[in-house]
C-alpha cells in the first residue's frame, strides 16, 4: 500500500461552493508553468480559459454500489473517464477533478477506493476546498453541502480574505475549524497560492497523514474543547480517572442540548480521543463494526495507534464505510506511545465513541 | 508455437479488427495501424481514440475520439468523417444494419443513418453501452438500473428493462433472444427478451470488461476471472441453473480479453500478463499463442475464416498470429 514505486496517477479533487473561486484556482494551476501536464475533469467548461486537450466535461453520475449500503456511492462518470484517460497514459501526469458547487465530495473520493480498476490506475492525492470567506457562514447555515465540503477537505483555501475584516476572518476560520480541525487552511485573495500547497499533498497516503501537519490531532482536541466549553477541558485532560464523570458530562451537557445552547448551526462535528496501548483485535472489531453501522454519518476518520507489544505505529484512515490501515514505522524513543483517533461526522455520539475507544485499551 | 508477425503501435490498443485480409489496430493515441498488407499508419483522432468497432460488412472500422469525431476508417487507410459532436468525448460506439452507426457521450446518444440523417436519443442518466439488435433497427442502451430499448426509425415508447445497479457493456445474443449486460459489481445480468425473465450471472472476482458470443450463440465467453467463463445459452432458459465452462484456468493471472472463434468451439483468451492462449471447449485443450509481456491483453480478433488472430496490449504491443496457413 505504501511502496515507494507507486506509479499511479495522482488525483486532486477540487470542491467549493458556487462562486467561491474554484475556476480561478483551476485557471491558475493550468496557466502556471510547472512542467506538469494535467487532465482536468470538469462539470461544465464554463469559464475555463485555458485550451487543454485533456479537458473533459463530465456529468456527475452518482451510483449506489449494489451492496445494500447507502453511503457506498461512487461517481460512475469518473470511473469511465479515468478508464478513457488510461488509453492515453503518456499524455498527462496528474488528474484534477472539479466538482459542482453543490456536490457531495464523498462519492468522488470513494470512487478512488471502491472501484478496482480506478484504484489500480489512480490514487487520490487530496480533497481541496475553496471557501469564500465572505459568504461561507451563510452557506453553512443554508446548506449541508458547504459543510460536507469543508468536513471532507485536506486543504482549504479560505479565499477572498480581502473582502472581510480581520475579526470576520477569525470568526470564519473558527467556524471551519469546528467542522474540520485537521485540514490545512490557507488564506488567499483570488486564489493566490503556491501550487505545491494544493497539489501533490499525499493526504490519503497513510505514511503522510502526520507529515502534513504533525499537530493535527492536537488541533482536533482543541477544536473539540471549544465546542464543549471550558468544563469539558478538564475532563478531557484526565484520562486516568473519572470516566464515569466524563461520560455523564458528555451525555448530559454535550449531547443534543449542546447544539441548541451554542446556537450552532453546524451538524458536522469532530471528536478526538487519546488513550494508551490498544488491543488490536478489540480495536479492529470495533472500528469495523462502527464504520459498518455509523458509516453514513462518519465523513472522515484518521488515527495513529499504538498496539500493545507492537514496536510500530499503526495509521488508519476512513471515508464513510471505507477503512484503510497500515503499520507506518517504529515508535521513536523520544515519542510518547499513545493512540489517538479523530472522527469527523454528523450526528455522532461522541460520548459513546469515547467509551468504545477506551474499551479497546489493552488489559 | 504458431507464427507471429509482431507490430508496435504507439499506445494502448483499444481494438483489433480484420478488414478483409488486413488487420487494423486502433491506438488510444489516435491512429489506426495496419498489418497483413502494407504496414501503414493513419492518424484519425486528435485527442485520443476512445472506441472502435468494425462495420457490419467487415470492410471498415468505425472509431470515436476525444475530438468529438466519429470516423470510418477503410483498409486502404482512407478516413471518412461521419459526424462530429464538438467538445464531447465519444467513448461508446456501435455499428448497425444498413450502414448505421450509433454513438454516445454522457446522457445523449445519436444514430447516424446511411443517408447522413442523425437521430438523437436522451436518457436521464448517462449512456454506458450501445448495441443494435441483430434484426430490425432497434438500439439497446445500458445505463444505471437497467437497459432502454429504442426504436430507431419508428415512433413509439422505448422499452425499459430494469435491474438495480450500474450496467456497463450491453450485447444481444446473435439470434436476438437474449440481452446481456456487464455490471459495475463483478457480475453479468441478462434478460430473455420474450418475457423479460431476469438472469443473474455472478461469482467473478473482477469486473467483466470483455464478452464474446461463440459460433451460433451457444456460449457467451467473458473475462473477469482467472479463467475464461463461458455461460451456456443453448437451452430454453439460457444459463439459469447451469454451470459455466471455465477455460484456460491460470493461478497467476486474470483474463482481460476473450474472443470466440468464428466457426469452431474454441476461444482465444488474453491475460493480464500479456499471454494469449486458444482453448477448445469440449476438452479444455490449450495452445499457447503468445508468451507473457508488454502489458495486459486489451484486444483480440479472429479473421473471418478463423485462421489468424490479431492481438494488442495496453502497452502498445500488437501482432497477427497465424494458426492455419
Amino acid at each position: 500500500m505504501s511502496e515507494a514505486a507507486d506509479s499511479r496517477i495522482p488525483v486532486t479533487v477540487l470542491t467549493g461552493y458556487l462562486g467561491a473561486g474554484k475556476t480561478t484556482l483551476l485557471n491558475r494551476i493550468l496557466s502556471e508553468n510547472h512542467g506538469t501536464r494535467y487532465a482536468v475533469i470538469v462539470n461544465e467548461f464554463g469559464e475555463i480559459g485555458i485550451d487543454n486537450d485533456l479537458l473533459v466535461e463530465s456529468d456527475e453520475e452518482v451510483y449506489e454500489m449494489n451492496n445494500g449500503c447507502i453511503c457506498c456511492t461512487v461517481r460512475g462518470d469518473l470511473i469511465r473517464t479515468v478508464e478513457n484517460l488510461m488509453k492515453r497514459k503518456g499524455a498527462f501526469d496528474a488528474i484534477i477533478v472539479e466538482t459542482t458547487g453543490v456536490a457531495d465530495p464523498a462519492p468522488v473520493a470513494q470512487t478512488f477506493f471502491m472501484d478496482d480498476d480506478v484504484r489500480e490506475a489512480a490514487k487520490l492525492d487530496a480533497v481541496v476546498a475553496v471557501v469564500d470567506a465572505r459568504h461561507v457562514q451563510q452557506r453553512l447555515k443554508d446548506t449541508k453541502e458547504a459543510e460536507d465540503q469543508i468536513a471532507f477537505s485536506d486543504v482549504i483555501l479560505l479565499n477572498k480574505t480581502d473582502l472581510v475584516s480581520a475579526e470576520e476572518l477569525a470568526g470564519v476560520e473558527a467556524a471551519i475549524r469546528k467542522i474540520n480541525p485537521y485540514a490545512k487552511i490557507h488564506h488567499t485573495e483570488r486564489c493566490q497560492i503556491a501550487i505545491s500547497d494544493v497539489l501533490d499533498r499525499g493526504a490519503f497516503e497513510l505514511d503522510r497523514i502526520l507529515d502534513l501537519d504533525p499537530e493535527f490531532l492536537k488541533k482536533a482536541e482543541l477544536a473539540h474543547d471549544h465546542e464543549c466549553g471550558p468544563d469539558c477541558d478538564h475532563d478531557h485532560d484526565h484520562h486516568h480517572h473519572g470516566h464515569d464523570h466524563d461520560h455523564g458530562h458528555a451525555d448530559h451537557e454535550c449531547g443534543p442540548d449542546c447544539d441548541h445552547d451554542h446556537e450552532d448551526t453546524h451538524s458536522v462535528k469532530s471528536y478526538s480521543f487519546t488513550v494508551g496501548d490498544l488491543d488490536p483485535k478489540v480495536f479492529f472489531d470495533w472500528i469495523n463494526q462502527i464504520t459498518q453501522i455509523q458509516g453514513p454519518n462518519i465523513l472522515r476518520m484518521k488515527g495513529i495507534l499504538s498496539f500493545k507489544d507492537d514496536p510500530q505505529r499503526y495509521v488508519v484512515q476512513g471515508i464513510h464505510m471505507i477503512v484503510e490501515g497500515n503499520h507506518q514505522r517504529d515508535w521513536r524513543d523520544d515519542e510518547k506511545r499513545e493512540s489517538r483517533i479523530v472522527f469527523i461526522g454528523r450526528e455522532l455520539d461522541g460520548a459513546a465513541l469515547k467509551t468504545a475507544f477506551e474499551a479497546c485499551v489493552a488489559e | 508455437m504458431p507464427v507471429t508477425a509482431p507490430l508496435d503501435t504507439d499506445g494502448f490498443v483499444v481494438s483489433a479488427t480484420f478488414l478483409g485480409d488486413v488487420a487494423a489496430f486502433a491506438s488510444g493515441e489516435g491512429s489506426v495501424f495496419f498489418a497483413g498488407g502494407p504496414e501503414t499508419q493513419t492518424p484519425v483522432h486528435k485527442n485520443g481514440l476512445l472506441c472502435a468497432t468494425p462495420s457490419l460488412d467487415g470492410k471498415s472500422l468505425i472509431t470515436g475520439g476525444g475530438d468529438g469525431r466519429i470516423c470510418k476508417v477503410h483498409s486502404d487507410g482512407r478516413v471518412e468523417e461521419l459526424a462530429e459532436q464538438p467538445r464531447k468525448w465519444i467513448d461508446i460506439i456501435a455499428a448497425g444494419p444498413q450502414d448505421s452507426v450509433a454513438y454516445a457521450s454522457g446522457r445523449t446518444a445519436w444514430v447516424r443513418l446511411k443517408s447522413g440523417e442523425i437521430k438523437e436519443f436522451q436518457l436521464p442518466r448517462a449512456f454506458a453501452g450501445l448495441a443494435f439488435a441483430p434484426k430490425g433497427m432497434r438500439l439497446a442502451a445500458s445505463r444505471y438500473d437497467g437497459v432502454t430499448l429504442f426504436w430507431v426509425n419508428a415512433a413509439g415508447d422505448p422499452q425499459e428493462l430494469s435491474w438495480k445497479g450500474a450496467h456497463s457493456l450491453v450485447t444481444y445474443s446473435p439470434e436476438g433472444k437474449y440481452l446481456v449486460t456487464t455490471m459495475q459489481e463483478n457480475a453479468l445480468h441478462g434478460w430473455r427478451l420474450a418475457d423479460s425473465q431476469d438472469m443473474r450471472m455472478t461469482g467473478y472476482p473482477g469486473k467483466v470488461k470483455s464478452v464474446s458470443w461463440s459460433a451460433k450463440g451457444k456460449y457467451l465467453a467473458t473475462s473477469g476471472a482467472q479463467a475464461a467463463i463461458l455461460w451456456p445459452f443453448m437451452g430454453k432458459s439460457g444459463p439459469m441453473g447451469q454451470a459455466p465452462l471455465e477455460l484456460g484456468v491460470r493461478g497467476d493471472s486474470m483474463v482481460t480479453t476473450v474472443c470466440c472463434h468464428p466457426s469452431e468451439e474454441m476461444v482465444a483468451i488474453g491475460y493480464q500478463d500479456g499471454m494469449v492462449m486458444a482453448v477448445r471447449f469440449h476438452d479444455n485443450a490449450e495452445v499457447l499463442l503468445r508468451r507473457p509481456g508488454a502489458g495486459p491483453v486489451s484486444a483480440l480478433a479472429w479473421d473471418k475464416k478463423g485462421n489468424r488472430l490479431a492481438f494488442g496490449t495496453e502497452e502498445g504491443a500488437a501482432g497477427v498470429i497465424t494458426l492455419v496457413d
